[in-house]
């Protein structure tokens, strides 16, 4: 005697993206706080120093943000065009700015006044960056040139000409005072050292590049521009690593998040892309309200800034660990887990006599209905609200199983009005899902099978169904609509595949019978 | 039927249990239920089959209890005799020759002598009518008896199971199509009672089953519409009575009164025992879920135990209607058997579609159903015109780690409902676990499914007549909780044809699937790679050589070809026009099977796809198609010189018949082999002291004195069969503890009745007999040689010095009992 087989309720696989230890870290971010700039944020800096103040470039100014104020805490206004690339330096106590009026500012963060001006620049400079020993400034200009100036004696070092184009991005070797790296429009990323005076490593981007980024190790330069994302190997002589081509617009900004493991890239296509720097995959993708144009990371992913060309400020913090398990505290109002296991956990000692209980199976509401046959009751108890509401999966696979049965009908048949809008209600909530239309909509013409003799007679039901009609009819040429495309498509995809040969000898040349008796001794079996 | 001599074609798998209604034996100990031509002896306690009795030259249609002797029973058989067993001990005592085909057997304590068996009216086997005749046993002490003292009680009567004895044997109940008949012996007439055929609110009153209470005149009779009848004051032609008890709603298959007549059982369709209350109808009680329909319900003589037999070839046990005891299941087969047959790579068992929604794996070693697995895992529900799901494709990996398998549900109308399921296998509980459940994995029905072979991945290709073939691959999804599952990797098509079958080379490195005419070669990469046809015929077959015929692949089409490519030049090495009807491929040797039909037989041809020329074949194998074959490898690689059986040196090659017989081929050294180590199994000569021990071997030991009188030393009981096939048959075979004892206890006891005890029926010990007075005389003269030797048999320590008389009588009565027993062990 087998024991009653419960109803099998289908798991659904969940839709959307899957849940991976990376989708979790990177959603544990509160909701971002917005600050109106006066214009597009062409740069954010973090400050290195303990409370991690970070620099917004925006229009002619630089504002200086503490960690959790929504107010700047100090605001540099001394630019009479717009400003660029504010940097702190490592220590985080100077700050450096280009302007579109080619002259470079050095300030102190807690001065207000350019402590120097560097003047040599003939057009804007898009970019600034302290050298690793301090004492030096690199800046990078659209007069296609880039230079080291010295901070103690405001004077120009040196000066590269080698770009063709507006220098645009540019970073300093954190390991060494003499190397540093440019990128620009000319589609070219140099290598140079300041001790040469030429550069010592070119790779060619094709594509105008728009930031460029350092590995810690500064073993592998990363490069944006256009649409994609390329990795170099500098230990190889800037040898490609990886090309990644995940947005559809140009790509304007990239970080690193603090430990290195995964590379952020920013792009006006207003998506940030989260990358593993070990397989290059993308492993997490934010959208933004707008084109993004700069963006970082305060150190251990506190929080994420990100700047738009619309004027907006979004910064991202994370969730602290206390918050977390507020949340956590509310949502547990079931009983303690030692109620569960009261008594299920006792060891019998030695001198114990066991006696063994038969395991009594429990089955659910509509099971055990089920398994007296009792049909109609079963279904009422699977089209309960709550489990209609909660659990529609539970009331489609009782009426798959009725159906199985062959007696679905009769559990449909024989309800008075109230039962009847509350399936009807139950259809029109469902028939569409497409998990559940195999089954709803047999149930569906069931209904109206044998209910057609009474139509008219309640306006409630009357009203519904012809609500179920607009639905059925609005799903039909939703579905036809997706069946032209579908079309479509594949019109497209025939065109853009090549045309491939299959090597068929048998198209080629006879392959019949022939050919058979050629080759091999006559075939022999028949004879045997 | 066989070419070669050293290779033959062997059944297996046993028959049908359930075709008739099996028997319990008085002691409650045994079931007997007729199996094909046999009647086997199950143990109703272990489940064992302790006995085969084999005789029967057809099929046996009936068994019942000989009521004179409670230690035989009488079968009959298509045949034309009637056969009586001593089934303790699995011999057949008896043969009554009747001359016509027996369908069915009655008997009655109250007509000794005489048997009532069913018989065709005409002499022919064709006749559509049939009639009830009382045999009389003629006593005579031949083997073989010719019983031609015929004389018919009722004629037409439906040839199984319905007819019944009524209160003391007075009356025969017997029904058909919507009769009942009821023949009074003393008055020499019989009564018949009429049905409407009833069309009225669909009631079918046609009547299938008939049983008569033991103890009052109320007969009970079971209608096609499920009701229950019971008839009573049916000794007058008008003014009997009949209530009607109604709560099955398929036909009642079978209806039994328990022996005392206090409740009546009832079985059908929707496979619940139902138990009525004979006095208070409206009581009842119910066993549900017993597997498949009820065909047959046998209470055992006390009560105590009933037993069913299902439609899925099932016998349940059940103690006093609350609890199944035991399950008896044969292999079971028959046209629901829609997967091919496949072989487990771990337990090398055959696996087949079985109980409607479950695999069956059977033991091919054993003989035996291992256990059924659970497929659909949905509640079945027992009626009839419903559409279920059924398992329609199965499959394994390499391995045995995965298995796959497809279910379907057609309805009426509507469109089909398939799921593919895959199981891995859990070493823990020993069994397949679901895995993943891919619900519509295509449009249309599947076709045909297979895994990869190659070690790196784990995929499984499906085709499906939608047109497409589809990958599916197992993913890994380690970082997340739901762990493994399997996914659709590539779907796939040629042309818009449909795909009819599919196959991987060995090493997996391509997969070959036919659409229709045309071969189509993909690499693991799902390029194609080549197509090969051979026009005209779909393609019906494909098959890769191996080892060292890797480079071919072969096909069969329907136009009757056999085709064999070389993969290398992608042309046709060799074809020959041949129907074949089925292509299997040896998994660990270059041999591939073709089983041919023509003109309604089956041919087997086995051959190398490298050279055109069969190296065994054997025509007429079987009428018929053969339906499904297999090769199951062997666990020890045979050592066959004959160059005919090499083939057979690592697999062996099963396949089903039309009719669904189970056979394999097997080499006669392999029989010879089985036998001897089946031998070696009994030999053995140390045995542990136990009373039991110390009472055979004061036995063994006086017949030792006999053969070796100069003998001092005390020898182990050794040399006789009888007693090592005594101390090694199974425990469960053995008489009881209870039994030995209360014997040996009685050996002891100077008995004043022993003058009664003689009286004992003695026709089956008339030898033994025999042997106890030889042996008697012997033992006087080995007494006076050796009275000390018996000091270590404890029944004899008392008398040691010097017999008594009475002693002396004592022991021969013990050396009778025990010899006779003996004896009947030694038959077994």
């Amino acid at each position: 005697m087998a024991s009653f087989k419960s109803t099998k309720i289908p798991i659904y696989p969940k839709l959307g993206e899957k849940v991976t230890p990376d989708t979790l870290y990177w959603k544990n971010y509160k909701a971002p706080v917005q600050i109106k700039e006066f214009g597009a944020v062409t740069s954010i800096d973090f400050s290195s120093l303990a409370p991690h103040n970070y620099a917004v470039t925006a229009s002619t100014r630089i504002h200086i943000y503490g960690p959790f104020s929504t107010e700047p805490v100090k605001t540099f206004t001394r630019f009479k065009d717009t400003a660029y690339s504010g940097k702190f330096r490592s220590d985080g106590q100077l700050l450096v700015a280009g302007c579109e009026d080619s002259v470079v500012r050095l300030f102190d963060v807690s001065g207000k006044v350019a402590l120097r001006v560097f003047k040599g620049h003939t057009k804007g400079v898009h970019v600034t960056d302290f050298t690793s020993d301090c004492y030096h400034i690199l800046t990078g200009s659209d007069d296609y040139t880039c230079r080291l100036w010295d901070i103690p004696n405001s004077t120009e070092l040196t000066s590269y000409k080698e770009h063709t184009d507006y220098v645009r991005c540019a970073i300093t070797s954190k390991l060494n005072r003499d190397i540093f790296i440019t990128g620009s429009y000319d589609h070219t990323l140099r290598v140079f050292d300041a001790r040469v005076e030429k550069s010592v490593m070119t790779m060619d981007h094709s594509q105008p590049v728009e930031s460029v980024l350092l590995y810690p190790s500064e073993g592998l330069l990363v490069s944006a521009g256009g649409r994609y994302v390329k990795v170099w190997d500098l230990l190889k002589g800037g040898q490609p690593l990886v090309s990644l081509k995940n947005h559809h617009k140009t790509v304007t900004c990239l970080s690193l998040s603090s430990n290195g493991q995964r590379l952020l890239s920013a792009s006006l296509d207003r998506h940030v892309k989260i990358y593993n720097t070990t397989n290059y995959k993308v492993v997490h993708n934010f959208d933004y309200a707008a084109s993004i144009l700069s963006l970082a990371l305060a150190p251990d992913d506190e929080s994420i800034v990100v700047g738009m060309t619309n004027g907006v400020l979004s910064i991202k913090h994370r969730k602290s660990s206390e918050e977390k398990r507020e949340m956590a505290g509310k949502q547990r109002m079931q009983p303690v887990y030692r109620i569960f296991v009261k008594g299920r956990n006792y060891v019998p000692k030695k001198d114990d006599f066991l006696v063994s209980k038969p395991v009594k199976s429990h089955l659910a509401k509509y099971d055990k209905q089920l398994k007296k046959f009792n049909i109609s009751k079963a279904l009422d108890t699977a089209l309960e609200s709550w489990r209609r509401n909660k659990n529609p999966e539970i009331t489609v696979a009782v009426m798959k199983e009725l159906d199985r049965r062959g007696t679905l009908k009769n559990a449909l048949a024989g309800r008075a009005e109230q039962n009847l809008s509350l399936l009807l209600k139950f259809l029109i909530g469902n028939v569409v899902d497409p998990r559940f239309t195999p089954v709803l909509v047999t149930a569906t013409e069931m209904i109206l099978d044998i209910y057609q003799a009474v139509v008219g007679q309640s306006s409630v039901v009357d009203r519904q169904l012809v609500c179920l009609q607009e639905l059925v009819e609005r799903e039909v040429d939703y579905q036809q609509d997706l069946l032209e495309v579908l079309g479509m498509l594949d019109t497209l995809f025939a065109a853009s595949l090549p045309r491939k040969e299959v090597p068929c000898p048998g198209s080629s040349r006879p392959n019949g019978l022939a050919e058979g008796c050629l080759g091999a001794p006559g075939p022999q079996l028949q004879s045997a | 039927m066989v070419a070669h001599a050293e290779i033959r074609v062997v059944h297996l798998g046993g028959s049908k249990i359930n075709f008739r209604e099996p028997v319990i034996t008085n002691d409650s100990r045994f079931l007997l239920c007729a199996s094909g031509e046999s009647v086997k002896v199950y143990s109703s306690s272990s489940e064992e089959c302790v006995h085969d009795l084999q005789g029967h030259t057809d099929l046996v249609s009936g068994i019942v209890r000989n009521p004179s002797n409670h230690l035989q029973v009488y079968s009959c058989s298509a045949d034309g005799t009637v056969r009586l067993w001593d089934f303790t001990d699995g011999i057949l005592i008896k043969t009554f020759i009747i001359g016509y085909p027996i369908y069915s057997i009655y008997v009655s304590e109250n007509h000794g002598g005489v048997v009532f068996v069913v018989v065709p009216m005409a002499n022919d086997k064709s006749s559509e009518l049939f009639q009830l005749v009382a045999v009389h046993l003629p006593l005579s002490g031949d083997q073989e008896v010719e019983a031609r003292e015929l004389s018919a009680v009722l004629c037409d009567v439906s040839p199984s199971g319905a007819a019944s004895f009524g209160r003391k044997g007075e009356y025969i109940a017997a029904v058909k199509g919507l009769q009942l008949e009821v023949f009074f012996f003393k008055k020499q007439k019989s009564h018949r009672f009429f049905l409407k055929s009833g069309n009225k609110k669909g009631a079918k009153n046609a009547f299938t089953c008939v049983s008569c209470h033991p103890k009052e005149d109320c007969i009970a009779t079971g209608h096609e519409d499920g009701k229950i009848r019971l008839w009573r004051n049916f000794n007058q032609k008008k003014e009997y009575t009949y209530s009607t008890l109604h709560w099955h709603h398929g036909a009642v298959n079978t209806l039994q009164f328990t022996p005392e007549g206090t409740n009546l059982l009832s079985g059908g369709i929707e496979s619940v025992l139902v138990q009525w209350h004979y006095t208070q109808e409206d009581q009842k009680d119910f066993l549900p879920r017993l597997g498949g329909a009820i065909t047959h319900i046998a209470v055992s003589p006390d009560g105590s135990l009933f037993c069913t037999s299902h439609s899925d070839n099932k016998i349940t046990i059940i103690q006093s209607c609350v609890k199944v005891s035991a399950i008896i299941q044969g292999l079971v087969k028959g046209e629901g058997v829609r997967t091919d047959l496949t072989i487990d790579p771990r337990s090398k068992a055959l696996v087949l579609n079985g109980k409607p929604g479950h695999l069956q794996f059977y033991s091919l070693h054993r003989d035996k159903l291992l256990y059924n697995l659970d497929i659909v895992q949905q509640e079945y529900i027992h009626e009839e015109g419903l559409d279920q799901f059924e398992v329609v494709k199965a499959a394994f990996d390499t391995r045995g780690d995965w298995l796959a398998t497809v279910e379907e549900r057609t309805q009426k109308g509507l469109e089909l409902e398939i799921n593919l399921k895959l199981w891995a296998y859990d070493e823990q509980t020993q069994s397949f676990m679901l895995n993943t459940t891919v619900t519509a994995p295509h449009e249309d029905q599947i076709t045909a499914m297979c895994f990869s072979p190659s070690p790196e991945t784990t995929m499984l290709v499906t085709i499906s007549f939608d047109g497409h073939f589809k990958a599916w691959l197992l993913a890994d999804h380690s970082d997340t909780k739901e762990g493994a599952s399997w996914s659709c990797d590539f779907v796939g098509g040629y042309h818009h044809l449909k795909p009819g079958c599919c196959c991987f080379s060995a090493d997996g490195s391509l997969l070959a699937v036919g659409f229709q005419e045309v071969v189509t070669v993909w690499s693991p990469s799902w390029e194609l790679l080549t197509t090969l046809s051979q026009p005209p015929g779909a393609i019906r077959d494909l098959c890769f050589g191996r080892l060292s015929c890797s480079k071919y692949l072969l096909g069969t089409s329907t136009k009757n070809q056999l085709c064999c490519w070389n993969l290398l030049t992608c042309s046709l090495e060799w074809s020959t026009p041949v129907d074949v009807s089925l292509l299997q491929a040896d998994p660990l040797s270059e041999n591939m099977a073709a089983f041919c039909s023509q003109s309604g037989c089956s041919d087997l041809f086995v051959f190398k796809p490298g050279e055109p020329r069969p190296i065994y074949s054997q025509k007429a194998l079987c009428t018929g198609k053969v339906q499904r074959a297999v090769f199951a490898p062997r666990d020890q690689m045979l050592e066959s010189c004959e160059e005919h059986a090499q083939w057979l040196n690592r697999s062996q090659l099963y396949f089903f018949t039309q009719h669904m017989d189970l056979m394999m081929f097997s080499t006669k050294t392999e029989e010879d082999r089985l036998l001897a180590s089946s031998k070696r199994l009994m030999v053995d000569d140390t045995v542990a002291v136990t009373p039991f021990y110390l009472l055979l071997g004061k036995h063994r030991q006086q017949q030792e004195a006999l053969t070796n009188p100069m003998a001092e030393r005390i020898q182990l009981p050794q040399g006789s069969i009888a007693i090592k096939e005594l101390l090694y048959t199974p425990a469960h075979v053995l008489p009881s503890a209870s039994f030995l004892c209360s014997m040996f206890v009685r050996s002891l006891l100077i008995s004043s009745s022993s003058a009664s005890e003689e009286k004992e029926p003695v026709e089956e010990e008339m030898e033994s007999e025999e042997e106890d007075s030889e042996g008697e005389a012997e033992l006087r003269d080995a007494r006076q040689d050796l009275g000390g030797s018996e000091a270590w048999g404890p029944g004899e320590e008392l008398g040691a010095p010097a017999l008594t008389k009475a002693q002396e009588r004592e022991l021969r009565r013990v050396k009778h009992f025990d010899h006779s027993w003996l004896s009947s062990i030694l038959e077994c």
